[in-house]
């Protein structure tokens, strides 16, 4: 489906990481694999490091902190935010939705709209494109996009498949009205009969989590997880973010207008350095171009992987340059979304620590 | 072409003997991790870029499979 929207801009990045950070060489004694397995994996996949919330700390605690952060250092008004849109496969509880908690502990006025959206990978452009329906509203001027998930919690430490590349990260993303004609070309498909590529099996409603659910089992690889736990057919995700993304890109530069050298950075979710080497050599896009170093560095923390490498790699150069980018999610669900939007001296692009 | 290849997989998982193997895949020899160490192993011995959609278990299940998508991928014979 391809969707195209008017008068719609970013107007500001925030990125939070939580401090606690683990180091890759300190989990492989976890994994199922000799060392030099390990060492290799380290340089193809890019593992590293990534960022994990200490016990306790919820994607509410996360929001709320980065919120406070920009009101207090005055690049956001309260009381100008009109809607408050949370993409998060990690909320605080089942009910009431995590939204509301935020929009509570930040203090936030009763005229508003929030609402929580459950979805991962695709997560910042699903989020994106709310944001910019809801400012279709003549009520609405501007929207707080909160990307936030804390999934290590639900990854064995002992799934080499998973725990190497899991992150917990947040961000807020403002998006308003703008006067601008340049148009947000985006499009996006979704695959149900695959949905169980990427899932935790157990501690929702169809199956409950029990004692039997706890149990861990060993898979054919190595891995020892539960059905508590999240599990990822790695095969599967990686032949379907090769088949798909490619001709996505390709079709939305198309519609869109642009040639691939008129992209400036291709910001594409983060699963693993591997992965978007082999995506920008198929795209024939030089790799400089599409950034892989968020995984290694954090960790991949889900709808918030691409804010993370915009902040991470532009930084402060976004609050006095334009760029033109081509931004991709891909995962759970199946769904896989892309856009291609000008970031234009925004008002602040910065990553923060809880 | 096959020992060098029969070589690189035994730099990988030294413990098997991958020439006494039907199947390197269906018998639990080479992982989903050890084939992306296989694929950046095989494109450094040959100088090519694997494509992304190529990458499937079948084409790693054995020798053969693995020099048929070398020459598709513009390996020399």
């Amino acid at each position: 489906m391809n969707l195209t929207f008017k008068h719609k801009k970013i107007t500001g990045i925030l990125t939070v990481l939580p401090k606690n950070e683990v180091k890759f060489e300190d989990e492989m004694s976890n994994y199922h694999f000799s060392e030099s397995k390990a060492l290799k994996l380290k340089v193809t996949m890019g593992y590293n490091k990534h960022h994990i919330v200490e016990d306790g700390v919820s994607v509410s605690d996360l929001c709320t902190f980065g919120l406070e952060y920009l009101f207090s250092q005055q690049l956001l008004a309260k009381d100008d935010i009109d809607a408050l849109v949370l993409v998060t496969q990690s909320p605080d509880y089942f009910m009431p939705p995590t939204s509301s908690v935020i929009q509570g502990r930040a203090g936030l006025k009763q005229d508003i709209i929030c609402m929580d959206i459950n979805q991962g990978c695709t997560g910042y452009i699903i989020g994106l494109i709310q944001s910019f329906l809801l400012l279709d509203q003549p009520a609405i001027n501007k929207v707080a996009l909160l990307n936030a998930d804390i999934l290590s919690r639900k990854v064995s430490k002992k799934d080499h498949n998973s725990n190497p590349l899991i992150g917990d990260a947040a961000s807020i993303t403002i998006v308003e009205k703008s006067d601008s004609e340049e148009t947000v070309h985006c499009n996006i498909k979704m695959d149900g009969t695959r949905y169980d590529a990427l899932i935790i099996p157990a501690g929702g409603f169809r199956q409950p989590s029990t004692p039997e659910t706890a149990v861990m089992e060993e898979d054919i690889d190595g891995n020892l997880r539960s059905k508590d736990n999240l599990v990822m057919k790695g095969d599967a995700i990686f032949n379907f973010m090769q088949t798909e993304v490619p001709p996505m890109v390709e079709e939305i530069l198309q519609t869109a207008g642009v040639s691939k050298d008129e992209i400036d950075y291709y910001m594409f979710h983060q699963p693993n350095r591997f992965m978007l080497n082999k995506l920008a050599d198929r795209l024939e896009v030089p790799r400089e171009k599409m950034p892989s170093n968020v995984v290694g560095d954090f960790g991949n923390a889900s709808g918030v992987s691409i804010p993370t490498v915009i902040t991470y790699n532009l930084g402060d150069k976004l609050l006095t340059n334009r760029y033109k980018t081509c931004l991709a999610g891909f995962g759970v669900g199946l769904t896989w979304a892309s856009m291609v939007v000008e970031l234009d001296r925004l008002k602040f692009s910065s990553i923060i620590y809880y | 072409m096959k020992e060098k290849i029969l070589n690189i997989l035994n730099g990988l998982r030294p413990e098997y003997d991958f020439r006494e193997s039907a199947n390197f895949i269906d018998e639990g020899m080479l992982d989903s991790l050890d084939v992306v160490n296989l694929v950046t192993d095989l494109e450094d011995a040959y100088g090519i870029l694997i494509d992304g959609v190529d990458i499937l278990p079948n084409n790693f299940s054995s020798v053969d499979s693995i020099i048929n998508l070398l020459i598709k991928n513009g390996a020399k014979a």
